[in-house]
């Protein structure tokens, strides 16, 4: 496992000094390109820490950028080309797990977190407020005593 | 013979650490003020013994000495001497020196400026950073010893990861680690208070300060990694979402939390549990930074020391801490008696929702750090959670968060009402939307983000301004000398709330509007980018001290005006065998214009990268005025004169004397 991990970083970091998104790769309709490039974000760069296929310099992250063109130029959907993919590479590559099967816990925890520190955080507030002692209006009897002591 | 007595210095110190844990820890228990007393000298002897440590391995690294494992493994004799010097913290063994180092100077700041503690408080706080330091020092000493010698001295090192040879990277740990472990100081006085069974409104302002000056070097060093990734990695990113980022923004964001609750614990005497279980969740996430960091369970990118054995010894490190902190929580939270009473529309609550938004959010933010791990573990899946889940999870909570703060910022204490509240907030809302506006009608409507983003981040600019100025009362002529008057709190807290505002506006205009563009550049044929002309005039080859460089020299144009000239390049350095780019960026107000040169192409020419950054540099001004705030704050006087409000609970006469 350590072997792999430090053969992936020298992977990463020993591919051509080339950054990321070559001129080559780019394709000459600017909305397709902008498509490739907003799907690239959502990929994981198989052999790198981190960074997506966008970013990455490592050799196989610019097959997967061409591969993800191609399937563009095939007229595929957005989601058509993540999932072929995933098909292929595995779920490693989403860098954005989908929100189904176990993966919803991932996705429901922090709204039901928050859904119970609203609600803690209600009955703590009402808590406070219910402690105040009741401020009620002065009745005649205390006005008359405020008046004489005032008068003294 | 200097490296044995660093190595000596450290065991030392770790002896003194486990006097200091024990000693005055039964002192206060007793009452024998002279055990208790032990606390003092042992803080300060831990500090100065690992000074010592730490200046001996700072000048084996100044003298290269190769026959330092550690010297060997990171450093090089042709290296400049500014990073012959951050090498010392470029390694796990040097930077868990350092870490040390600033543990026990915390513990010594305590023991020498905790002049208005009570002795028996002071004692006890001490004998947990000194606990602190036992777990740490031996982590050192048993696993990751920097002192360790090679038994051949090699003739010279392996040098230092190029990337991190650079100025803001080179301050970017110590700034981190002052953070982290400045939490420590919060962690100490919350499990010190539990063993007292009491928190008061003075205890909460002891631990502000601390709290406050951990939270400003956490901000400062996050900013300058963020800072560093933007012109250092080639194409301008300044926040990957990556787990050694995250492991340094859940502290923050607890320590933030933790900020606002102990002001409602000192202002209102109430959220005394909550805020002691901040306290030791803040440090807490800390600790288990540290263990992501240096474990090697998740991989990142500038993860070191990927070792299971000092991952497990972290492990055991944090179970202990954690463990112990929260059995003692669960057993004496109930003793903290809540006195404010306060209305369900007043500052209190507001501060409330704060904690909730921030410690979920933080929360969100650890899930999707430990996700990968869970499902591999519990299904034995191999899954990645990236940016996209990130941005897509985190981002509400910061949109909520945003859009409540200047309001809660101006509520009254005890009970307040919102009709009221909004009104000097009138002039704020309008601007605000104005600002969203503009920056729909300015955008391409790529996406929601940029007129969002300007919108709340003039909310908060703006709520600040609204909320100093009806501070300062009706009369016209007065207001501008009382605005001079107000305490530096009330200044600290609208400085940091508009730096917020700032990084808010910075970060969503970046994002929606960055212009970029990639071609093969012929030398002396310029193109257009944005409004702007780009020529390539030439490339050339530059030896540097320790690389080689192609540096290429582009100058920008608009209107026929030359706007700047940039030189990017591109570096080998040979030692690693590492190649590096260096992208060279012209800084505005309004925009950067960041250049990348890439390779030599074969049909002749270069690849160029060229992007148009609007507003990149708020992100980091929006940090730095929000560590500004902080340090305002931290030094308002109320923190220097007497906090002293417990004072007449003293121990008896012949304790120690307060310095």
């Amino acid at each position: 496992m350590r072997v792999l991990a430090l053969l992936s970083l020298l992977l990463c970091l020993l591919a051509p000094a080339a950054i990321a998104v070559q001129p080559d790769e780019v394709l000459a309709d600017p909305a397709l390109e902008s498509r490739a490039r907003a799907i690239s974000q959502l990929l994981r760069c198989p052999v790198c820490q981190s960074e997506n296929i966008d970013e990455s310099n490592a050799t196989v992250a610019r097959d997967l950028r061409l591969l993800v063109r191609e399937r563009l130029l095939a007229g595929d959907s957005d989601a058509e080309v993540v999932d072929y993919v995933t098909d292929r590479y595995g779920e490693y590559v989403l860098f954005r797990p989908p929100a189904r099967g176990s993966n919803l816990i991932l996705w429901l925890t922090g709204p039901a977190m928050l859904l119970v520190g609203l609600g803690v955080g209600w009955i703590f507030l009402r808590g406070r407020r219910g402690a105040e002692p009741p401020l009620a209006a002065l009745d005649a009897d205390e006005e008359r005593r405020i008046a004489e002591l005032l008068k003294e | 013979m200097i490296t044995e007595l660093g190595h000596f210095a450290l065991i030392l110190a770790f002896v003194v650490a486990i006097l200091q844990s024990t000693v005055p820890l039964i002192g206060a228990q007793r009452g024998w003020a002279g055990w208790m007393a032990v606390a003092m000298p042992a803080a300060a002897a831990q500090f100065w013994l690992i000074a010592l440590a730490f200046a001996a391995l700072t000048h084996a690294f100044v003298t290269s000495d190769f026959s330092l494992e550690v010297v060997w493994a990171n450093s090089h004799t042709d290296k400049p001497m500014l990073y012959k010097l951050s090498g010392v913290w470029g390694n796990h063994e040097g930077s868990m020196l350092l870490w040390v180092l600033i543990l026990a100077l915390f513990g010594a700041s305590a023991a020498w400026f905790g002049g208005q503690l009570p002795p028996r408080l002071k004692a006890r706080v001490l004998a947990v950073q000194g606990m602190i330091g036992v777990a740490f020092l031996a982590f050192i000493l048993f696993t990751s010893n920097p002192f360790a010698r090679l038994p051949l001295a090699p003739f010279n090192g392996k040098d230092l990861n190029p990337l991190l040879q650079d100025p803001g990277l080179a301050f970017h740990p110590p700034f981190l680690y002052l953070g982290y472990v400045g939490l420590s100081m919060a962690f100490s006085f919350a499990v010190a208070a539990l063993i007292e069974g009491r928190v008061d409104a003075a205890w909460a302002r002891w631990v502000r300060p601390w709290t406050l000056a951990a939270w400003v070097f956490l901000t400062i060093g996050i900013a300058l990694g963020s800072w560093w990734a933007y012109y250092e990695l080639g194409w301008g990113g300044f926040w990957f979402w990556d787990p050694v980022e995250n492991a340094s923004f859940m502290p923050w964001l607890l320590a933030a939390a933790l900020l606002h609750s102990a002001i409602v614990v000192e202002k209102r005497e109430a959220l005394k549990s909550w805020t002691i279980l901040l306290a030791i969740l803040a440090f807490g996430f800390s600790l288990i930074g540290t263990f992501l960091v240096r474990s090697g369970v998740i991989t990142s990118v500038h993860a070191f020391a990927n070792d299971p054995e000092r991952g497990v010894f972290i492990l055991m490190i944090l179970c202990v801490f954690l463990g112990g902190s929260l059995t003692l929580f669960a057993a004496r939270a109930g003793a903290m008696q809540a006195k404010g009473v306060f209305g369900m529309v007043s500052r209190e609550s507001a501060l409330v929702l704060n904690n909730i938004l921030l410690a979920v959010s933080a929360f969100v933010v650890f899930i999707g750090t430990i996700w990968p791990l869970v499902a591999e573990m519990a299904w034995d899946r191999k899954l990645s959670v990236g940016a996209p889940f990130f941005n897509q999870a985190f981002t509400p909570f910061m949109i909520g968060l945003a859009l409540v703060l200047p309001v809660g910022a101006i509520l009254p204490w005890k009970r307040g009402q919102i009709g009221r509240t909004l009104r000097p907030l009138r002039g704020a809302l309008v601007l605000a939307l104005a600002a969203g506006c503009l920056a729909y009608a300015m955008g391409t409507g790529r996406s929601a983000i940029g007129p969002v983003g300007a919108a709340l981040g003039t909310w908060l600019i703006a709520g600040a301004a609204a909320d100093l100025w009806q501070r300062t009362g009706q009369k016209g002529r007065a207001r501008w000398s009382r605005l001079t008057r107000l305490p530096r709190a009330d200044w600290g807290k609208a400085v940091a709330h508009a730096g917020l505002g700032v990084t808010f506006v910075g970060i969503s205009l970046l994002t929606a509007g960055q212009v970029e563009d990639i071609r093969v550049a012929q030398v002396g044929a310029p193109f257009d980018v944005g409004g702007y002309e780009i020529a390539l005039d030439r490339v050339e080859a530059v030896q540097g001290p320790n690389y080689r460089s192609t540096r290429a020299t582009l100058s920008i144009r608009r209107g026929g005006r030359e706007v700047a000239v940039l030189h990017p390049e591109k570096r080998i350095y040979p030692v690693q065998a590492m190649p590096t780019t260096e992208a060279d960026i012209d800084n505005g107000l309004f925009r950067d214009l960041y250049l990348v040169i890439g390779d030599e192409q074969e049909g002749g020419g270069w690849a160029v990268r060229t992007y148009v950054k609007p507003f990149a540099n708020w992100i980091w001004a929006g940090a730095a005025i929000m560590a500004l705030g902080g340090a305002l704050s931290l030094s308002d006087r109320r923190y220097r004169v007497a906090a002293g409000a417990r004072r007449a609970t003293a121990v008896p006469a012949g304790a120690a004397p307060a310095e």
